[in-house]
């Protein structure tokens, strides 16, 4: 399909028609809900720690294949992080998808496929979703930390 | 295949400069003129001349070239009024429709308003037709009530002549043609109903105006909302028809230049209708072009250009049935709706059908298209949307069901 390529990898493809860590999680320390304002996209994030480390993400939700494979490629990337590592991880995504850096594959493994999405300004919403929630729901757990200090 | 004998969309085509070929590409098939249209050269070249021949502002100089602007400018208005055939006096020219309906909001409902009065508005209405509403709710301690709608997508009747019964009502926002369904309202029945129990009753003819014959008298409402961008001409100006005694009624929206008859230290007298709404420097070239999007399209003809879309919606709606799985949503009868077609095809994103049907140059509107609490109502986020309009035919709808297709194999996988 010429001119989509870059957008519909078939790693993407793989990822939206079969996602990874779908679902919800029994016991979270995080939940956070998303929304994409364009497309009223939803997505419901869960996140498991054993101290600061995040040991199970799970999502569920309705979205485009780019949003869908972009949650399950994150999660596969971040969980095993520590919730620092995790910040920093977001961050890296973040400036990929806003062509300030080259993405790194040793850091973002199967997301490294969504590099392709920075040339459609659109879809680059689509492919922060997911990340912005977790985003959100780290500080806010931070946040909510240091205030219980 | 020429859809009705009244339009020949192929040679109309001739007058868009956008649907000129350039080089080997694809042609364009542009399917989202609910969303805004395409321009012909008669409103481009109308907007070029007013700035090439007779640039000057209006309503000001007193030499000649100020005279001509202004005579242009205000024969724009008289070709809009003519198109809804509605009183110059009446005929406010705003930025778009949302403008429009929020001039209504504020100017009438601020200060009508009262605790408890019940603005009525439907379940279909673009966010236009609810915000402005929402937000002088919230000024006043009025409340805003959503009519609901059947599994047809058409407006429950019932539920408001009960509720106008029952309830104080005092406005009634009405979408004429639904931009997410397509629904035709029956405007002036509503409107009769709420006159009956006191209540004003705005119509936004967005997706109507530029679509089929609208005589303001006819929709018997109070007030008409409409947009310059959808009906040929160019963004930046919108339409607030009303009546002409309840806008003489009405305090100013916007205060400012040219719409004062005299101002004072102590205070100030507003100018005569319509200007009393226009404050500022008006946008002279939209109204020239606007105008002369009218002229156009009364050339052509507001029954021809119905008669063409409702077979271009027969047509669609028969082809996209060949498409496995898509559900078509708003009335099945093309009889009782406009222009746009809104769908959805299972396991396939919106989003991802309009990026993927764009390949083949076929532009379509994937979202929640401004109604989020249609969209609720519909349960699901959003959908793919495709309207068509004078320049489009069965070909392009061909088209559209071919990269649908395409799509499907696409990413169905």
């Amino acid at each position: 399909m010429a001119g989509l390529d870059d957008l519909y990898q078939e790693l993407i493809l793989d990822h939206y028609r079969r996602p990874r860590h779908r679902g919800t999680l029994a016991h979270p320390a995080i939940i956070v809900d998303q929304h994409n304002p364009l497309c009223g996209d939803e997505l419901h994030v869960t996140v498991c720690l054993d101290g600061d480390r995040i040991t199970e993400i799970a999502h569920t939700g309705e979205g485009c294949s780019i949003s869908q494979a972009s949650a399950s490629m994150m999660s596969d990337a971040i969980v095993g992080h520590t919730t620092g590592e995790a910040l920093e991880l977001i961050e890296h995504f973040r400036q990929v998808m806003h062509r300030e850096v080259q993405a790194d594959e040793d850091q973002l493994g199967d997301a490294v496929a969504l590099e392709g999405v920075n040339k459609y300004p659109v879809r680059i919403k689509c492919a922060l979703l997911s990340w912005m929630a977790l985003k959100d729901g780290l500080l806010t757990r931070m946040v909510d930390q240091q205030e219980s200090r | 295949m020429p859809l009705a004998a009244d339009i020949d969309a192929r040679a109309l085509r001739a007058d868009f400069p956008i649907f000129a070929p350039v080089g080997d590409r694809e042609p364009l098939v542009y399917l989202d003129s609910a969303a805004t249209s395409q321009k012909p050269t008669a409103v481009l070249d109308a907007m070029d001349r007013y700035y090439v021949e007779t640039n000057a502002n209006v309503h000001r100089g007193v030499y000649a070239l100020a005279e001509e602007a202004t005579a242009r400018f205000e024969a724009g208005r008289d070709a809009v009024a003519r198109l809804v055939e509605a009183p110059r006096e009446g005929t406010i020219f705003t930025k778009n429709a949302t403008e429009a309906i929020n001039l209504v909001a504020w100017a009438w409902g601020v200060r009508n308003l009262r605790p408890r009065d019940v603005v009525l508005v439907t379940e279909m209405e673009h966010h236009s037709g609810i915000v402005p509403w929402q937000i002088v709710a919230e000024i006043t301690g009025a409340r805003v009530v959503f009519a609901p709608i059947t599994g047809d997508g058409e407006l429950d009747l019932d539920w408001i002549a009960r509720t106008l019964r029952e309830a104080p009502v005092r406005m009634v926002n009405v979408v004429h043609v639904s931009n997410a369904l397509g629904t035709i309202n029956p405007v002036a029945e509503i409107a009769r109903m709420a006159h009956e129990h006191g209540a004003l009753v705005l119509a936004d003819g967005s997706q109507s105006v530029p679509h089929m014959p609208v005589r303001f008298a006819d929709l018997e409402a109070d007030f008409l909302a409409f947009t310059g961008h959808k009906m040929l001409g160019p963004t930046g100006i919108g339409v607030l028809v009303g009546r002409p005694a309840i806008l003489a009624d009405m305090e100013p929206f916007l205060g400012g230049g040219e719409m004062i008859s005299d101002v004072r230290t102590d205070g100030c007298d507003w100018a005569d209708l319509p200007w009393k709404f226009e404050a500022g420097t008006p946008p002279i070239a939209e109204a020239i072009g606007i105008g002369a999007a009218a002229d156009y399209l009364r050339h052509i003809g507001l029954e021809a250009v119905r008669a063409h879309e409702r077979a271009l919606v027969a047509y669609a709606l028969d082809a996209l049935e060949d498409v496995d799985g898509l559900r078509v949503y708003g009335p099945p009868d093309p009889d009782r709706r406009g222009a746009p077609i809104s769908f959805s095809m299972p396991d396939l994103h919106p989003h991802d059908i309009a990026q993927l049907v764009d390949r083949q140059r076929v532009c379509i509107r994937a979202g929640h298209h401004c109604a989020k609490p249609l969209m609720r109502t519909l349960g699901v986020n959003a959908t793919a949307r495709a309207s068509g309009y004078i320049y489009n035919d069965s070909a392009d709808v061909d088209a559209l069901v071919r990269a649908l297709h395409a799509a499907r194999a696409y990413l169905g996988g």
